[in-house]
């Protein structure tokens, strides 16, 4: 499947951000970009002006260390200057290599995993509590699905019947050692999740339509908290990083591998 | 001091709309009022307390006070890591009530030794410890809970303990000189004030007349006290039920180092060796085991003083 334009133009971003703080994991970030633009265009309510509005949806990113998508989309609907995206990782600049809560828009830090859903059954059991509107999402890793707390939250969400709550699993299929088959299988998924009480679809999560229409139906049945496993690629959209190990975190990317991620994005259109 | 804490996050949730109660898997009687009069805020959560703590740093950040209560060593060693980033990092109002903290569980083995739970929380910037010495001072404690900023960790006793602590406001982050003695000092915290007192009740009897304060709140610590007090003295106890690595005696240690006296003082440390205590028996016969005793506490301000 190809990109449009702006899948390409967010990727670009990422890679800018990338080359200016001259790490990242790039491939982790492209692998939700859809789900992550599709979620800040369409079906999140937020206002940059007030990242802290009561009636915003609370987003999670639990799978923090594919925060550059989320910076770039962050900067774009103003929640910060643009500016700041090209002093990622810098000793003075707001965004590291992981979401920390004093960046306006970002919900809850993280970067060690397990950490976000938790916090999001909280959130969304206090909105329930106040018989608010608001939702919650979190998006988890598939490699993050095998610590516990994970389950254990999803035990909780369900007993709890937070259908406020929509869990994303960007399942890639990849850990940093080799696929999720060969280092912790979690299949099958779909029944794990469902059999925890949670409605499930499943999405390609790169393609718009799809993640669009499934977006739309949520909660997939009342009283149940949902889940969407998106099935995607790890580096999606730029066919060497695809799929490819050695990508999983850069911290030295020379001028020539710069040129070929360019070159690589815009190849794919 | 269990049912005094209890009753107390009762109290306070009746007059507080913004207080939760959450507990793993407590007794079946636990905050049964609770329960019934404010079903919305009581949360019995399972045996999953990774979860529960992540949940209850959920409901801070939205503006709930949270009260936690299970087993002290679950909530510090399992967790760490979930008091670290989600409590104390985002500075989230979340109070773990910790059952059976030091050798409360000595018949129950090592799994429940929270013989290192001050030491494990005391590294962590954002964190509060307090350890009262009593029920009644639980009481006095509580209510500085609500509203006081960020994460708290309170230490429960055996429960039935003596009522030792005087009768005074409580302040957390203060310490409280109890007695006022030229001979040495005893600095304590939690249920080992007990021991202190009836230390300094023996050597009274022998001419020692020693000062004692009781920090039950072990972070932030009263450095100020604590250098008033030590002024006064060249020998200085510290008795706690905790290892005597990182814990009361590690953080007064700390005070007494950097204020470089121009006269050297002596120093000792009683508690818990480096070991896993072995046996069982009860709280009091592990404390007398490894020393942490009227009587040993006599000794050592004696064998200062020589």
């Amino acid at each position: 499947m190809k990109l449009d334009q702006r899948s390409r133009q967010l990727r670009e971003q990422m890679i800018r951000v990338m080359e200016k703080g001259k790490r990242g994991h790039l491939p982790s970030a492209f692998s939700m970009t859809e789900v992550l633009r599709i979620l800040y265009d369409e079906v999140l309510r937020y206002n940059p002006a007030d990242p802290v509005w009561k009636e915003r949806d609370r987003f999670i990113l639990s799978k923090g260390h594919g925060c550059i998508a989320l910076y770039v989309l962050l900067a774009e609907k103003g929640f910060f200057p643009q500016d700041e995206l090209w002093r990622f990782c810098k000793s003075d600049g707001l965004l590291g290599g992981h979401p920390e809560r004093h960046i306006p828009g970002v919900e809850w830090g993280t970067g060690s995993l397990g950490h976000g859903l938790p916090v999001g059954v909280g959130f969304a059991l206090n909105a329930k509590y106040e018989k608010a509107t608001h939702r919650v999402f979190v998006l988890v890793g598939d490699g993050e699905s095998n610590e516990g707390s994970i389950w254990e939250a999803a035990l909780s969400a369900s007993k709890h019947k937070l259908d406020n709550l929509v869990v994303i699993v960007d399942y890639n299929k990849q850990m940093t050692y080799g696929t999720t088959f060969e280092v912790q299988d979690l299949e099958p998924l779909t029944d794990k999740w469902k059999s925890f009480g949670f409605g499930v679809r499943e999405v390609d999560g790169h393609d718009l339509h799809g993640l669009r229409s499934v977006f739309s139906q949520v909660p997939f049945a009342p009283g149940k908290p949902s889940v969407i496993i998106c099935h995607t690629v790890k580096g999606k959209g730029v066919k060497f990083i695809e799929r490819n190990f050695a990508w999983h975190h850069k911290s030295s990317v020379g001028e020539e591998e710069m040129k070929l991620l360019y070159e690589g994005v815009n190849n794919n259109a | 001091m269990r049912k005094v804490v209890m009753d107390m996050v009762y109290e306070l949730a009746k007059k507080d709309p913004r207080i939760f109660f959450i507990g793993s898997d407590l007794g079946t009687e636990v905050l049964k009022n609770f329960k019934q009069e404010m079903p919305g805020r009581f949360l019995m959560e399972g045996i999953s307390e990774q979860h529960l703590i992540g949940m209850a740093a959920g409901l801070a950040a939205e503006g709930k006070v949270v009260y936690l209560n299970t087993i002290a060593t679950f909530l510090t060693r399992r967790c760490f890591e979930q008091i670290v980033l989600d409590l104390c990092l985002h500075k989230t109002n979340v109070r773990l009530i910790s059952s059976g903290g030091g050798i409360v569980y000595a018949p129950l083995g090592p799994t429940h030794l929270a013989i290192e739970d001050i030491a494990i929380l005391r590294v962590i910037p954002n964190m509060t410890i307090l350890a009262p010495a009593d029920a009644e001072e639980m009481r006095r404690l509580m209510p500085a809970t609500v509203d006081y900023p960020g994460p708290i960790y309170i230490r429960l006793g055996k429960g039935g303990d003596p009522i030792v602590a005087p009768n005074v406001p409580f302040e957390i982050g203060k310490g409280y000189v109890i007695r006022e003695g030229a001979d040495a000092l005893i600095v304590t915290t939690g249920v080992t004030l007990k021991v202190a007192l009836d230390a300094a009740d023996q050597l009274v009897k022998e001419n020692v007349n020693v000062s004692i304060l009781h920090l039950p709140t072990i972070k932030p610590l009263d450095t100020k006290t604590i250098l008033d007090s030590v002024a006064k003295v060249s020998s200085i106890v510290v008795v706690e039920e905790h290892t005597v690595l990182g814990g009361l005696g590690s953080a007064v240690a700390e005070v007494l180092m950097e204020a470089n006296f121009s006269t050297p003082k002596k120093f000792k440390m009683i508690g818990i060796p480096d070991v896993f205590p072995e046996g069982y028996g009860s709280q009091a016969s592990m404390m007398e085991k490894y020393g942490i005793t009227a009587k040993n506490v006599v000794e050592t301000v004696k064998k200062l003083n020589q």
